[in-house]
Order: structure tokens, then sequence, then C-alpha cells
């Protein structure tokens, strides 16, 4: 038998990115208890609407846990209290009537708060673009099981694939650095014969963009607890192998990719 | 039956604009290796590797003080404290291949370049990592990391004004007018007797090993070695290294204060003659008649 909740709300409004923001307190009420976490901000914004207030601006899209859009910070968690659920996938059973929440922004420099929960993730889509290209042979399509692959490095490739880049990672992160997520990204092709021949160049452009907006990781773990899709850490240690030897191999000046 | 009045329901914000820059550019690429220490993954290694340095020195520093429990032995047919018989053996090392202390000083350099490089290593990610952060408005709630790994920069900050006056208490003898260079063991409990300074020593060292342990846990990752089968004993290895130093290095001001480390009652400038005139029985050592200044400069405990 569903249930309905009633809680309190403090949320972060921000007119936009240049105006101070402040935390406001709203009352949730009659909200039923499968109801997701985005839900409820519906729920609470057709009321705030209905009173002529303006809704609260919050990321979301597929709402299914893959678009990677809606993320924030729900009592100090990334995407809330779940592991391995972004806040699409957070229910509302999962709180108790009652209840204070506190939602606020992800928070990063590179972050920058667009609008009330709202940011700016783009410097992680400049991390991709800096990835390049794979080789591909021209012509008609490979047969797919041309290229043999081993079970591990499929397996491990598919875990690295599971990124939805909604930047939880940083969001988590003590210094706000985005090494799951670049790690994610480059593991996903490093890892897979596809990969090698721009292997350790894309490593080096990755890494080195990723710096241009982010802090350094410093081995917490937060990261991986926030994750929505419980990337392992040891993508990062792969890629803290492969970006030395990208340097101590220069393959990129000998012509040499792999 | 539409009830509701207008409001604006699209953003009103166009696009941002310091999203898209970067906060920092990349400088002008250096030659290899130089370009490792351009990049804050590179730094890292290098905080890795000279870090892993420091935890060796530390361990065979506090190996090496275990020594102050032997007290007194049989060296050169005079008795001497086997501290101090150790330190003099630091400063032999090498001899006669290279004269004697430049091994020793070649040591010291290397662990000063490790100290350098750790501390600017450290210091250039953490104005990375402040710059790069924004802090919460709302609590924010720790799941993994713990007091070890938050308090890093603030336990290395103590830690380096521990070296510092370390070094300027009983290897330089800055700090007290009975230092006498050499005569290690004397130095040693004339310094840890006193209570602050003792105090002092202890809180240091307890940072010290929370240090280390989040840095043996970090070493791995850092330099890339990742294998479950390391990674399964990661936190025991910290946990074990940093217990061992712990265990160690706090014992001495303990052992001392408690008084259950020999030591010469006498003042150390006396010679053996004089001592054993004032009736105090051990001798701080090597032979005091010799007047080479060979042992004036002593550290090595
Ligand atoms: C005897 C002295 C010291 C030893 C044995 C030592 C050891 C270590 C080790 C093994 C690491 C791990 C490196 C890594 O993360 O891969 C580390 C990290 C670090 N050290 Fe030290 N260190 C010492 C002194 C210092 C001092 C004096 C400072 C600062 C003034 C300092 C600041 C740091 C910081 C901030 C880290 C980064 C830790 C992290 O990843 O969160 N250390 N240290
Ligand atoms: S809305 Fe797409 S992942 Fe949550």
């Amino acid at each position: 038998m569903s249930q309905t909740l009633n809680l309190t709300l403090k949320v972060w409004r921000q007119e936009g990115p240049d105006a101070d923001g402040s935390f406001e307190t709203y009352k949730a009420k009659n909200i039923p208890d499968d109801a997701s976490f985005l839900e409820m901000l519906d729920v609470v914004n057709e009321d705030l609407i209905d009173n002529g207030r303006t809704p609260i601006e919050f990321p979301h899209d597929c709402r299914e846990g893959i678009c990677g859009t809606c993320g924030v910070m729900i009592n100090g968690r990334a995407h809330g209290q779940e592991k391995g659920t972004a806040t699409c996938q957070l229910h509302m059973r999962k709180f108790s009537d009652g209840d204070t929440i506190v939602i606020e922004p992800w928070r990063a420099a590179a972050f920058p708060v667009v609008k009330d929960l709202v940011v700016d993730r783009s410097p992680l889509d400049k991390i991709i673009e800096a990835g390049g290209y794979v080789t591909a042979p021209t012509g008609t399509a490979a047969d797919a099981n041309d290229t043999r692959i081993p079970k591990e490095a499929a397996d491990s490739s598919m875990d690295a694939a599971a990124c939805i880049g909604c930047g939880a990672c940083v969001a988590a992160c003590p210094n706000s650095a985005a090494q799951l997520f670049t790690s994610a990204k480059l593991w996903h092709l490093n890892s897979l014969p596809q990969g090698q021949p721009e292997r350790y160049k894309r490593t080096e452009a990755m890494v080195e963009t990723m710096e241009q907006f982010f802090g350094a990781c410093t081995n917490h773990g937060e990261c991986y607890e926030a994750c929505p899709k419980e990337i392992t850490l040891d993508f990062i240690g792969y890629m803290n192998r492969d970006y030395i030897k990208s340097k101590v191999k220069n393959r990129k000046l000998a012509g040499q990719q792999s | 039956m539409n009830k509701r009045k207008a409001v604006n329901l699209t953003s009103t914000v166009s696009p941002q604009k310091s999203g898209h820059k970067p906060l920092r550019e990349t400088k002008k690429e250096l030659p290899f290796p130089l370009n490792l220490y351009q990049s804050a993954v590179g730094k890292k290694w290098v905080m890795a590797i000279t870090g892993l340095m420091l935890v060796g020195f530390v361990i065979g520093h506090m190996v090496g003080n275990l020594k102050m429990y032997l007290g007194v032995l049989e060296h050169d047919g005079s008795a001497a404290y086997d501290m101090d018989i150790y330190a003099e053996f630091l400063r032999n090392l090498l001899v006669p291949i290279l004269p004697e202390g430049v091994f020793l000083w070649i040591l010291r350099g290397g662990l000063l370049t490790a100290v350098i490089l750790h501390i600017h290593s450290f210091y250039s990610l953490t104005r990375l990592n402040i710059a790069s952060g924004r802090s919460y408005e709302s609590k924010q709630d720790w799941l993994a990391s713990n007091f070890a790994s938050r308090s890093m920069r603030y336990s290395g900050i103590i830690v380096l004004a521990y070296i510092i006056f370390h070094i300027l208490d009983l290897t330089v003898g800055a700090t007290s007018d009975e230092f006498v260079h050499g005569a290690v063991q004397s130095n040693v409990v004339n310094s840890l007797s006193n209570p602050v300074i003792a105090g002092f020593y202890i809180v240091a060292n307890i940072l010290l090993c929370v240090h280390i342990f989040h840095g043996i846990f970090s070493v791995f990752q850092s330099l890339g070695v990742n294998n479950p089968n390391i990674n399964r004993m990661k936190r025991g290895i910290a946990t074990a290294v940093s217990g061992l130093i712990l265990v160690g290095n706090v014992s001495f001001p303990v052992a001392i204060l408690a008084g259950a480390v020999e030591y010469n009652e006498c003042d150390p400038k006396l010679s053996v003659a004089e001592q054993v005139e004032e009736n105090c029985v051990n001798s701080s050592g090597h032979d005091s008649d010799s007047d080479d200044d060979s042992h004036s400069e002593s550290e090595g405990y």
C-alpha cells in the first residue's frame, strides 16, 4: 500500500550565475511514497506555480538513470543516500514522514550554478572532446566478431562504459577532482583492441584537459561512494599508469602510438 | 479552468561563459622528464615516490633509535653507549672509499631533496585543489574518506614543524647548552626528559603515523599499482607500517620519562677521567682524549 509523506525541504535557490543564492524552506505535502525524488520536486513545483511563484529549476531528462542529467546533493550526499542510484532513481519510500531534506546543487569551481539546482557541467564535455577519435577501418563494416577480445577485457570496458557523466564524482570529491569520470572514459577505450592506436595520445590529452578544470585526486574514495553506476576506483590507478607511460615513452613524438 | 497565474517557466539564463573556459591554461611543455612535474598526475607520482623514501628513512631511523635501549657496551676496549657507536658507524659509512661523513651527507642530501619535492608537490597540488573547489553550504556527509585522508595537509605541516625542531634540537644542538656533538645518548635523554619536548614529540609522531597511514594507502593508486591481490592488502599494509612506526617512536619519550633508558648523569662535557673522578660511571663513549674534531658533527641516531 502506498502511503503519503509530508516533508520539509530546504532548497538552494539562485536566480542566475552571478546572483547570490540561499536556502528556501518549502513544505512538500502528500507526497506518494512511490514517487521518485524528481516527481516529488514536480509536485512541489506544481504547488509553487499554482501560487504564482517561480518553480525550482532542477536538472533532469531520462528519469531512468541512463542520461546523467539529474544530480543534486541530498542531505550532503551526491544523488542521496542510496548507493548505486541516480537522483531520478531515488524513491520517496526511502524517506520517512516528517523528514527535512536539504537539497543543494553540485559545487565545484568548474561547475558554476546556472540557476537553482542546475549547474553547467560542460567541462566534462571538454574532456571527452580532448579524447578525439578511434581509428576505424574504412570500407564495408567488419564483422563484429572479427576482433577477438578477452571476456575480462570486454567486461572491464563495459564497467567503465557504464559512466553516465553525471558529475557526482566531482561533486562528492573534497578536491573537486574529475579522476573517476576521466579514468572511466579512458578505460572504456584503453582496455579494448579498438582503443589501442590512440591509447597514449588520448590519455595524455584527456588528463591534461581534466587538469585545466578540476582538482587533483588524494585518494579519499568519496567518488566511488557517490557514483550511481558504481564505477570502480581501479580505473584511476590505470589512468595514473597510462599517463606516466604516455610521457615516458613519448609516443607522440616518435610517431608510434601504442 | 486554468487558475494558474502566468509564470516564466523557461530559464532566463544564457549558457555559462565560465564553464567553457579552462580555469587554468596548460603551460608550454618542458622536455622529459621535467614535463612529468607539470601535471598533477605526475606531481602525485613525485609525491608518492618521495613519500616512500621518507617512510623508508623513518623506519630506519626508528630501528636505529632502538639502540638506546641497549645502554652501554664494550667498544674498542672502552665502554660506550651503543647509540653513540651507531652514530659513529653512520659517519663512517663507506669509509675508506669516501672520507668520513661524506656518505652521510650524500644520504642527507637525498633526504632533503625528497622533503623539498614532497612539500613542493604538496603545496602546488593543494593550491590546485583549493582553487578547484567550492564548499557546500549544507553539511557534506563523508562516506569513504577518513580523518587521516582529510587531515593530510595539516598533519603534514605539523610534521614539517616537528622535523625542523627535531634537527635543531638533536642534530644541531641549538636548543640546549648541555648538547655535546657525538654524545647522542645523553643528548636524547636530556632533551626528552623535558615533558614539554616529550609531549610535542609524542603528538608529532602520532600525526606522522596518521599521515603515513593514508600515505601508504594512497601510494599504490598514485603509482598506478592496481591489482586485486594488492588492493585487498592495502589497508592492512598501511595499518601495519604506521602502527609499527607509532609503537617504536612513541616508546622512546615514554621510556625516557619513565627512567627506563640508561644514561649518563655526568655533565657530558667532562672528560672520562673527570667522570670517573666524579663517580658517575658511564662515559659517553669515544676516546675523548683524542683532540681531532672528527666527532664534532654527529647525528644519525
Ligand atoms: C617524514 C615525513 C613524511 C613522510 C614519511 C611522508 C609520507 C607520505 C606518503 C607516503 C605519502 C603518499 C603519497 C601519495 O599519496 O601517493 C604522502 C602524501 C602526502 N604528504 Fe607526506 N610525508 C611526510 C612529510 C610531509 C610533510 C612535511 C608534508 C607537508 C608539509 C606532507 C604533505 C603530504 C600531503 C598533503 C600528501 C598527500 C596525501 C593525499 O594523497 O591525500 N608530507 N606523504
Ligand atoms: S534523469 Fe537521466 S539519469 Fe537521472
